[in-house]
């Protein structure tokens, strides 16, 4: 039986980027707010101190920033007919842990969504025809547009410094920036970055293939900066520890270097660590939620009573919280009703290798999201009449560093030890670069999310089930823009070049990507969506879930911009309008 | 003892090097305080990472400190360009990070049922790293004798190579441990002891890092950026520093 505590304003669940810019922004509109956070309180000074933060084995390898499966994991599958297995230690994605989250071991790599992606399936529709989207998409238009995105994405880029170069400003197509993005109302706060050679060589010859590259949108920012809430963060030192690592130069943007030294300090705001919610508790309607039950590190459990909600708790315990609390109906492939778990989707990961005799890339130079990329084939960003798919991908050049457990480029057919792989590696470490292609993924009736009927976590509860598979859309987008890379790679004139368009079923094992969406969408009809455009559930209005489970369906991007965005927008419609008139902002 | 059992170590220390002030006597001396030979404070005060001292086996028995030898300087050779694996240190590496929170899979879900899935489930073995190397060794070990007579340990480097591709390859099968499982096991930790940190008990002198032209825990290379197309040649840097820093021993 729970402890139950005296009430409080506002609960947030997870202090990640998401829940700790809705705990400021709702603290600055004089809410009393309590956050919980499974894993530990993360300080940059003390836990990620320059002596001790460039350690492979630690970090990469050992992933010690990440969430332990010991704690919490999740089962996976392929197909609904299959038995789902346990990820016993994380391969494809990394979910984070602490105060922080993911936002600490992230790559910092920060698009904007576009404008034709909130309305995806009316663009789709209106441009090819309702018969031109394959049988097997799930797509849908997220309920909201980019008018009512773009204040967001630029407060967002305010907090975290991101550095840049507009390639739409207020409308007019600026050089040198991505002109396929969205118009923007302001700059980057901070300029591009300066670039190594992998990614300058890549940029010239996607110039002269006509191809319009830009450098990459980056939360590692280039010059000092102070931020919208007057913190001081510092330019990135290109230490190649970035990816999987946190930052001890307070240049990787993350809830930790630009919100929380201020939130710490509000007297209405308080932080309960190592404290993991079990559950959100609802009334006896079921359309009310009283607060939430979280269990301590010694296995008490207490009840936090709150008159506002607030699920921060990324993609996959949003919606196993969701599952567990009994919020909306859970969904099933079958039938396509219900919407808890609906709409799951990855991120599709292809790559060209590139091995030259002639060149030094100094590999070891990097940064997360250093580097410089093409957006001509991502999205509908290209003509897909006739090509039977759609979708596209972000093609860029982003050298992360290149610690050697984990990074040593070899061709195909290397053996793996002795003394000829040793002289191959040793041939190509500093010679040899990659160019990606960070892909759509979208959405199908089989692809979702459950609770799992066999495996629990440590304290019983149901571990969350992942069921899906690469659609046959997105394997034909991959070939075809892969395709696209190795077009490119060949001008660059390389030794040897290796494709890697992504093939046959999704793999727990390799590392992918660890965006992971949906499961929670946000829409217009809550026949086919979880939450409004505001994040507020439609079926218990005092209860707002933030976060990459929001998504429709995944673009060709990286997601952390658009969280940031959603939880500023969130943030903004529970002050403007829900605390004057508490109920749902949107009627059904 | 039990296969997973671990012999407790003496001492734990952040790192073997004798340059570290232990802030022992400091107290009660007034104001004043004499600071000479090293900094007065610890490395990695507040955020450790796990390592464990040298100069004992904390996990590994001698008959299986002699067979992880005896295949990693196979794995890793000696030639032209470096030391074997073996004289690297990954040996204590393996060791070191058996007895630590690796080798008992502390961290990870161990919870069952644990059935066979697809290739595309991961990993679905109950056992834990610890109980991976003693049995796998312990099989390994009968199948050379049964088949060679000989210790692995015995055999000469050709036929040691053979029998490691053969457990690569599942062409031979080895009583309580899958074959290939064993094998990736031994190389993944292998490549991590030749290639991670010194700190760590292997990659001594940070020589594969030299190897590569990798420089190790440097954190700035603001102005090596723009030089394009360079050999920058930069001496590798260990998170314990580099041995000419200290000028005795």
């Amino acid at each position: 039986m729970a402890t139950k505590l005296p009430s409080t304003d506002v609960v947030v669940v997870g202090l990640g980027w998401a829940g700790s810019i809705i705990a400021n922004e709702l603290t600055d509109q004089g809410l009393e707010v309590v956050a919980f956070e499974r894993g530990p309180w993360r300080e940059t000074a003390r836990d990620f101190n320059i002596a001790s933060a460039p350690d492979e084995l630690r970090y990469s390898q050992r992933q010690e920033l990440m969430l332990q499966t010991a704690q919490n994991t999740v089962t996976a599958r392929n197909t609904p007919s299959q038995t789902a297995l346990p990820m016993r230690s994380w391969g494809s994605f990394h979910p984070g842990n602490g105060t922080g989250g993911a936002g600490n071991h992230w790559a910092g790599i920060t698009f904007r969504f576009q404008p034709e992606e909130f309305r995806l399936k009316s663009h789709l529709t209106e441009k090819y025809g309702a018969g031109a989207i394959p049988a097997e998409l799930t797509l849908q238009d997220w309920g909201t547009d980019w008018s009512e995105m773009e204040p967001f994405y630029t407060a967002f880029d305010q907090l975290a410094g991101l550095s840049g170069r507009a390639g739409n400003l207020k409308g007019q197509i600026r050089e040198g920036g991505n002109p396929f993005e969205g118009p923007r109302s302001e700059e980057y706060p901070t300029g591009p970055m300066r670039q190594p050679y992998g990614p300058t060589l890549f940029a010239q010859a996607a110039k002269d293939l006509g191809y319009k590259p830009f450098p990459v949108p980056s939360a590692l920012i280039s010059e000092a900066y102070t931020n919208s809430l007057g913190i001081t963060m510092g330019p990135c030192t290109f230490c190649g520890f970035c990816t999987n690592y946190g930052c001890a130069n307070y240049s990787k943007a993350s809830a930790i270097t630009t919100i929380l030294p201020v939130l710490t300090r509000k007297s209405n705001f308080r932080a309960q660590t190592n404290s993991e919610v079990l559950r959100v508790t609802l009334d006896a309607t079921g359309k009310r939620a009283t607060g939430v039950v979280y269990v301590d590190t010694s296995g008490k459990e207490w009840e936090q009573p709150a008159d506002l909600v607030i699920v921060t708790a990324f993609t996959f315990e949003n919606v196993r919280l969701m599952l567990l609390s009994g919020v909306g109906t859970p969904y099933d492939p079958e039938t396509q009703t219900g919407t808890t778990g609906r709409n799951y989707a990855y991120q599709t990961a292809n790559s060209v290798q590139l091995f030259f005799d002639d060149k030094n890339f100094n590999p070891f130079i990097g940064a997360g999201a250093l580097g410089m990329g093409i957006d001509d084939f991502n999205n509908d960003n290209f003509d897909h009449s006739g090509l039977g798919f759609f979708g596209g991908g972000s093609i860029r050049v982003t050298p992360i560093g290149a610690a050697p457990i984990g990074y040593r480029p070899t061709p195909p057919g290397t053996p793996l030890w002795g003394s000829n792989w040793k002289r191959q590696t040793v041939k190509n470490y500093l010679s040899s670069m990659s160019i990606g292609c960070e892909a759509s993924s979208y959405t199908t009736r089989t692809n979702y999310l459950s609770l799992d009927p066999t495996y629990t976590d440590r304290l019983g509860r149901p571990l969350l089930r992942i069921t899906f598979d690469f659609s046959q859309n997105d394997l034909k987008m991959s070939q075809y823009c892969t395709d696209k890379v190795a077009g490119i790679a060949k001008a660059m004139n390389p030794r040897q070049q290796v494709a890697h368009p992504m093939t046959g079923h999704w793999n727990t094992g390799p590392y992918q990507s660890s965006h992971v969406v949906g499961g929670f969408v946000m829409g217009a009809d809550p026949k086919t969506s979880a939450v409004n455009k505001y994040l507020q559930s439609w079926d218990v209005p005092n209860l707002f879930v933030v976060g990459a489970s929001a998504f429709p369906q995944n673009p060709g991007y990286n997601p952390t911009g658009t969280v940031g965005a959603l939880a500023f927008k969130a943030a903004d419609a529970i002050r403007r309008l829900y605390l004057k008139n508490p109920g749902p902002l949107v009627s059904a | 003892m039990r296969s997973s059992e671990v012999a407790q170590p003496n001492r734990r220390q952040f790192l073997s090097s004798t340059a570290i002030a232990l802030l022992l006597g400091s107290t009660g001396r007034g104001l004043g305080e004499t600071i000479a030979g090293s900094p007065p404070w610890k490395p990695f005060d507040a955020s450790p990472p796990q390592t464990l001292g040298s100069g004992t086996w904390y996990f590994l028995t001698p008959d299986e400190v002699r067979t992880v030898g005896a295949i990693t300087e196979r794995l890793i050779p000696a030639d032209e360009l470096s030391i074997s694996g073996k004289d690297a240190g990954c040996v204590e590496f393996i060791d070191r990070q058996l007895a630590g929170s690796y080798g008992s899979s502390e961290r990870l879900y161990m919870k069952g049922p644990f059935q066979p899935g697809t290739p595309e489930q991961g990993d679905q073995f109950p056992l834990d790293p610890r109980q991976r190397y003693r049995l796998g060794l312990a099989s390994l070990q009968a199948h050379c004798r049964e088949t060679y007579q000989k210790a692995f340990a015995d055999l000469p480097p050709e036929q040691r190579d053979q029998v490691l591709t053969q457990l690569q390859t599942g062409a031979i099968t080895l009583k309580d441990v899958d074959a290939k499982a064993f094998f990736a096991l031994v190389l993944q930790n292998t490549m991590e002891g030749f290639f991670a940190d010194p700190i760590y008990g292997g990659n001594k002198e940070m020589v594969s890092w030299r190897m590569l032209g990798f420089p190790g825990a440097r954190y700035d290379y603001r102005d090596y950026i723009d030089k394009h197309n360079q050999k920058l040649d930069l001496p590798p840097l260990s998170i314990a520093g580099r041995s000419e820093w200290r000028v005795k021993d």
